[in-house]
């Protein structure tokens, strides 16, 4: 199976993070940048089903050139190349525009299965696997906590606040998936050292054949107008308990949906 | 001359880092609590191929030198001392030994399932009777035909009793040279010969999620060919086996001098006396400030002899001196982060109470520092 997994480099969503106050774009100059958590997932999928029924695994990122960095990493864990789709026309794309260059990029990869993670914890849109699917004419698994391959068949369980429901469709197609769906591997040296020698190609838009103004800042679709500090945390909700402390509780618990 | 690390070489830093922090952070208390070995760590650790870091690929090594080897026990002492000593000696005292010193029979049987984490092997050489001065030896094996019997008992065994260990290399007289003194041999034991007792676990002081056992034989019958390297170099193969355990010792005691800075750091940050963080005190100030001088010293040094190690140069004294200096950085540091810590520098559920506990520890195994003292001294002529 020819696998095509997406990886962006997020800023880390464990330390602090901003928006640039020149452009409202997520500042990415200043931030420890690292894989897009849900992406690691992604990779290991990928990585599981070659395992299992053979094939390759390549890794297409867009994004700046500080990206080669998080797609050597992604590398590292095991996939058999990459393609970095780089361009300073591309600062400031919305959604919209990402999922051209990606679908573009895809094009020319005809992979059998798409993977991806559910959302970056930057942008947590969560549509490009959907645009994708649309722009490609293939299906979207989206959401996925569990995946099969079955010969040509995917099946995929799809995470809902509720529980999950079972979704099939013929490859090729998009799937993305959950932090559920298994446990990412970490990076061995002899993964770390081959990185180093796997092939890492990069393409400009004009590679794509996609017009600069059609994506970055000047082809957005929407614009981020203004933003602002998140407020202080508030004090949180105390209850004492009279009695229905419990009732309250899982009231609460429910209303926040964790249970 | 540049002591800055590679891309490579960073990236495994970092990646056992990551490991640690999500892996071995959130758990290790509670295996330290009950004294129990952490199996699941140590199935994921040989996941990532970290047990046969140093080991050439032809035996399911990751083709990875000393010097790598030595990054990952820093990264893991930082966070825990217990998981980087089951690493440590499962690599410099199990399988170093037998890939050095093996014949390719044994290199065959033993180490693929050692360098994937599947097996453990340990080394013994220290006794009740005698540690600092291990040419003491007493445990004998004696040739009966084709079997070797040892007759004996090994003292403070790492790995050497857990449900992975496969063998225990062990010293013993094989009789006696021309000149009167002890012919020592290595003997390779496999775990449940007869006659091979594991006793139950030590209550330690530290390392309490290590596993150290002390080992009985009684009339132990092994194949002729379990002889490790050849008769009468076991002293000799030992010492140089010790050498480089020194170097990873250096690096398991930065790690863990390196965690107390960590800790320090954001402990200050946070706790508040008089009005205000005690980071604000100078007195806390300096105390960390010296910490990290401490870690980031003891650091050069360490990477310096495993640099020479790697290179095929010359590296005993260096070795003893990154030691020496590294561990008792360790012991400083743990004292200090308790300090800053306060009362509750001295309770269990927080790492420091555990590294002021594991920190001792690193003074006395793999040579004592009047041992690396005298290491030094004798190389510089005295
Ligand atoms: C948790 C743990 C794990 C261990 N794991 C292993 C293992 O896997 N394999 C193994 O073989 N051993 C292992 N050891 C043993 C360890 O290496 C020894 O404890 C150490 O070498 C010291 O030996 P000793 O305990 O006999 O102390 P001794 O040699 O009795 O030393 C007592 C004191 O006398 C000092 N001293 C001794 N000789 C001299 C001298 N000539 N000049 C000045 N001072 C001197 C020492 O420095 C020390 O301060 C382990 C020990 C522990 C506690």
């Amino acid at each position: 199976m020819n696998i095509v997994v997406l990886v962006k480099q997020v800023p880390d969503s464990g330390a602090e993070r901003n928006l640039r106050s020149d452009d409202s774009t997520v500042d990415r100059g200043s931030a420890s940048n690292v894989i897009n958590e849900m992406d690691e997932y992604a990779i290991e999928e990928a990585l599981r089903i070659r395992e299992a029924h053979g094939g390759e695994v390549t890794v297409l990122s867009m994004g700046p050139a500080g990206a080669a960095e998080s797609i050597r990493k992604a590398l590292s864990m095991g996939p058999d190349g990459a393609v970095h789709v780089v361009d300073d026309a591309l600062h400031g794309s919305c959604a919209v525009a990402t999922s051209k260059v990606l679908a573009a990029a895809l094009r020319t990869l005809s992979p059998d299965l798409v993977l991806c993670g559910a959302e970056s914890t930057d942008g947590r849109v969560q549509v490009v696997p959907h645009m994708l699917a649309e722009r490609l004419g293939v299906a979207a698994l989206t959401g996925a906590r569990k995946l099969t391959v079955d010969g040509g068949t995917l099946t995929v369980e799809r995470q809902t606040e509720e529980g999950y429901e079972v979704v099939t469709a013929p490859a090729p197609a998009v799937v993305s998936v959950w932090d559920t769906i298994n446990e990412p591997r970490y990076p061995s040296f002899k993964g770390i050292m081959a990185a180093k020698k796997k092939p890492l190609r990069t393409l400009a838009l004009a590679d794509l054949g996609i017009p600069a103004d059609e994506v970055g800042l000047a082809g957005a679709t929407s614009a981020v107008v203004e933003h602002s500090q998140r407020p202080p945390r508030s004090g949180g909700q105390k209850i004492t308990d009279g009695g229905d402390g419990g009732v309250r509780l899982v009231e609460f618990l429910a209303a926040e949906k964790f249970v | 001359m540049d002591f800055r690390l590679t891309e490579e070489q960073r990236a495994l830093r970092d990646s056992v880092r990551e490991f640690a922090l999500e892996q071995v952070a959130p758990v290790i208390g509670e295996y330290y609590e009950r004294h129990a070995f952490p199996y699941e760590i140590v199935r994921q650790m040989g996941k990532m191929g970290l047990f046969g870091l140093p080991l050439p690929e032809e035996y399911g090594g990751m083709g990875g030198d000393y010097f790598a080897l030595c990054l990952a026990l820093e990264e893991l002492a930082r966070v825990d001392s217990s998981v980087a000593i089951t690493l440590e000696a499962a690599i410099s005292l199990g399988a170093m030994p037998i890939y050095r010193f093996g014949t390719p029979e044994q290199r065959e049987t033993w180490l693929p399932r050692l360098t994937a984490g599947e097996a453990l092997a340990g080394f013994g050489l220290t006794e009740p009777g005698f540690g600092s001065d291990a040419g003491g030896t007493a445990t004998r094996a004696v040739l009966d035909g084709d079997e070797w019997v040892v007759n004996g008992s090994k003292a403070f065994i790492t790995n050497s009793g857990t449900d992975l260990t496969a063998l225990v290399t062990v010293t013993a007289v094989t009789g006696v040279n021309p000149d009167g003194s002890k012919e020592i041999s290595a003997i390779i034991v496999p775990s449940g010969t007869p006659g091979f007792t594991v006793q139950p676990g030590y209550s330690k002081v530290g390392w309490c999620a290590s596993d150290t056992h002390e080992l009985t034989f009684d009339d132990c019958r092994v194949p002729a060919a379990n002889l490790l390297g050849e008769r009468g170099r076991g002293f000799a193969q030992f010492l140089r086996t010790l050498d480089e355990g020194r170097v990873a010792i250096a690096a398991l005691s930065v790690g863990l001098a390196q965690g107390c800075v960590d800790e320090s750091v954001k402990y200050a940050g946070q706790r508040r006396a008089f009005g205000r963080p005690i980071g604000d005190f100078q007195a806390i100030q300096f105390k960390i400030a010296d910490m990290e001088t401490r870690a980031y010293t003891a650091r050069l040094a360490y990477y310096d002899a495993a640099a020479r190690l790697v290179a095929g140069e010359p590296f005993k004294r260096q070795a003893a001196i990154a030691k020496l200096y590294a561990s008792e950085a360790a012991v400083t540091n743990a004292r200090e982060a308790a300090q800053v810590h306060g009362g509750y520098g001295f309770m269990n559920e927080f790492p420091v109470g555990r590294f002021y506990r594991d920190a001792k520890i690193l003074e006395i195994g793999e040579g004592t520092s009047e041992i690396q003292r005298m290491i030094i001294s004798r190389d510089l002529g005295l």
